[in-house]
């Protein structure tokens, strides 16, 4: 009897020395890399790295071309998809009733969620580099990004949108509000904090993404910045996609110091998105 | 009173446009899946009128004499799909176990931003680390000729799929409830013994939906894999091909597509393997999510 006792603590022993470790195992190469790319890439940063245009072949100079190329392109997208990925969030949460429709529109954005950003890159060129003829530009790579960038705005808006009480809307309706005005006086006021962060989600996942502006829009080297939306940048992603693998003897400063910015640039969006969460819950007062 | 009928009408009529204009942004996914599986269809159907199905699904990639036989890029896509998963199921399922059951509060509340920041972290960035750390090391370490291999191809994408099932099956252990736990204890089951034999099953849904949206993310993944795996597109059969390059449909599509002359027959191939890889996702994903459903279902009926 007491064997089988102590057997059964030397299992749970080592079964959780065992996924301790796992655990370990996940998170310790996570960290070190983060670190080991701020090391290797903060010595690359300097105000001529980040402001100036790429010179000899790109191996040295600045990257100032591509910041600029990702903001517009993380604005673009903006453009198209917030508006339109709200307002689809609030057919959902405010108009919607459970029937074969919504349900169709529901499989609809898990399947557009689960789309290959490859086949989002084919797509923007099939439809808005081909037979609308924008041209490989910044306006094709931005819709083509706001497609895909869509579910996640929907889904998190939507989640922010039903969190808010039903009391809210009863409460409007009653003093004589309209529907629309209970939404936009009473239920988008209360759900902004939770729209902006899964905003903020969505795009930063649009500009961190080459695969979808590979064919789009996304350009390999320009003397100078785009001067209208129809004409093609440079991106971040792109660029260290460039530098890493089509750049013969590229200087390794500059691949990490691209590297950095990258994810400085998509992380402090990250960053920004989850201090907005965490005061909004701090603040809530239902 | 004119003006205030006049009001009324106009306030009456913002209500209407608006209530149109979002029902119309409500219809918007359908409209945009339909347009996406319209376009692939269009430019990818003509390639099964171009080449003949014989040399489609042949063993050999090789476009500039007329060769696609995409059988090499779906087994390249094959094999570092299960060598990705056989990374991240036990890493992703592992951690979330730890963060779930066993690890403190204030533990859980430090891992949780790390893996989210490792969700975060662009592709090309971990294929960039891959050229740079993973495959030299690799390249010495196994002694292999490159390290860009499938196996680079594989530990990367696992690292992507990381996130993903660790999140949904932290969820989904989180859904179970404690009374379940309360129950096991009260038998004198320890804690691991009711980790092993009651959350887990109880969460076995939610953990298979993980994994399954888990291949999805790796099958797709475009740069990482472009950059990491040598891009050799050579038939892979043998769990050993893990050890040399590969090359995926979705590297070979980002490879090519911006060197190829629009409405040529490579074009329409490369769109052809983009429409095979949609409609793999909406497998996938499509199976995840009924899987999903099911289970509410069932719970649904056992909890009332």
């Amino acid at each position: 009897m007491k064997k089988t006792f102590l057997n059964r603590d030397l299992i749970q022993r080592l079964g959780f020395s065992m996924i301790s470790l796992v655990a370990l195992f996940t998170v310790v190469p996570i960290v070190g890399v983060m670190i080991y790319i701020i090391l290797q890439g903060a010595p690359a940063i300097s105000w001529e790295f980040l402001t100036a245009m790429p010179r000899d072949g790109m191996r040295a100079g600045g990257i100032w071309p591509a910041i600029v190329g990702t903001f517009y392109l993380t604005v673009g997208t903006a453009v198209f998809s917030v508006p339109l990925g709200i307002a689809a969030a609030i057919y959902l949460s405010e108009y919607a009733s459970e029937n074969w429709l919504t349900r169709t529109i529901r499989i609809a954005i898990i399947s557009l969620a689960g789309i290959p950003s490859v086949v989002y890159g084919l797509f923007g060129l099939g439809l808005f580099v081909l037979f609308l003829q924008f041209g490989t530009s910044i306006l094709a790579a931005s819709l083509t990004l706001s497609i895909m960038t869509l579910p996640v705005i929907i889904s998190a808006s939507e989640e922010a949108l039903r969190s808010v009480p039903q009391a809210f809307r009863t409460v409007s309706i009653s003093l004589g509000g309209t529907r629309w005005q209970t939404i936009r006086r009473i239920v988008l006021p209360q759900a902004l904090p939770g729209i902006i962060t899964g905003v903020i989600l969505g795009l930063e996942r649009a500009a961190g993404e080459t695969a979808p502006i590979l064919f789009t829009g996304a350009a390999f080297f320009l003397p100078r910045l785009p001067g209208s939306p129809l004409d093609a940048t440079m991106a971040l992603p792109y660029h260290l996609f460039v530098i890493s693998t089509q750049v013969p003897e590229m200087p390794f400063q500059i691949q990490y110091g691209t590297a950095l910015v990258l994810i400085i640039f998509v992380l402090g969006m990250n960053l920004v998105a989850t201090v907005i969460r965490s005061r909004a819950r701090a603040k809530r007062q239902w | 009173m004119l003006a205030r009928e006049h009001m009324e009408k106009s306030k009456n009529f913002r209500e209407y446009a608006i209530t149109r204009l979002i029902r119309v942004s409500g219809y918007s996914a359908i409209v945009f899946v339909a347009l996406i599986f319209f376009f692939l269809l269009r430019e990818g159907i003509p390639a099964l009128a171009e080449v003949d199905l014989g040399t489609l699904f042949s063993t050999r990639w090789y476009p500039i004499e007329g060769l696609y036989g995409i059988l090499p890029l779906i087994t390249g896509s094959l094999i570092v799909t299960v060598g990705a998963m056989l990374v991240a199921v036990p890493f992703g399922i592992g951690t979330a176990v730890f963060m779930s059951e066993i690890a403190p509060r204030w533990l859980r509340e430090v891992l949780k931003p790390l893996v989210e920041l490792l969700g975060g972290l662009p592709s090309v960035v971990l294929g960039f680390l891959g050229i740079l750390l993973l495959s030299p090391y690799l390249r010495v370490l196994l002694d292999l000729p490159t390290g860009l291999t499938a196996l680079a191809g594989a530990i990367l994408l696992g690292g992507i799929a990381v996130p993903t099932i660790v999140s949904i099956a932290e969820d989904a252990l989180d859904a179970v409830p404690t009374s379940y736990r309360e129950g096991a204890w009260a038998l004198g089951a320890t804690r691991w013994q009711t980790i092993w034999r009651v959350t887990l099953p109880a969460a076995r849904s939610g953990i298979l939906t993980a994994v399954m949206l888990g291949i999805g993310r790796t099958i797709g993944e475009t740069m990482t894999v472009m950059m990491v795996t040598g891009n050799a597109p050579v038939l892979a059969v043998h769990l050993n091909s893990l050890f040399s390059p590969v090359r995926t449909m979705t590297a070979t599509i980002a490879a090519e597509m911006g060197e190829v002359a629009s409405g040529s027959n490579h074009y329409h191939v490369l769109f052809f393997i983009g429409m095979v890889l949609f409609l793999i996702s909406l497998a996938v994903n499509l199976s995840a999510a009924a899987i999903v459903f099911r289970s509410k279902k069932r719970a649904e009926r056992v909890l009332s």
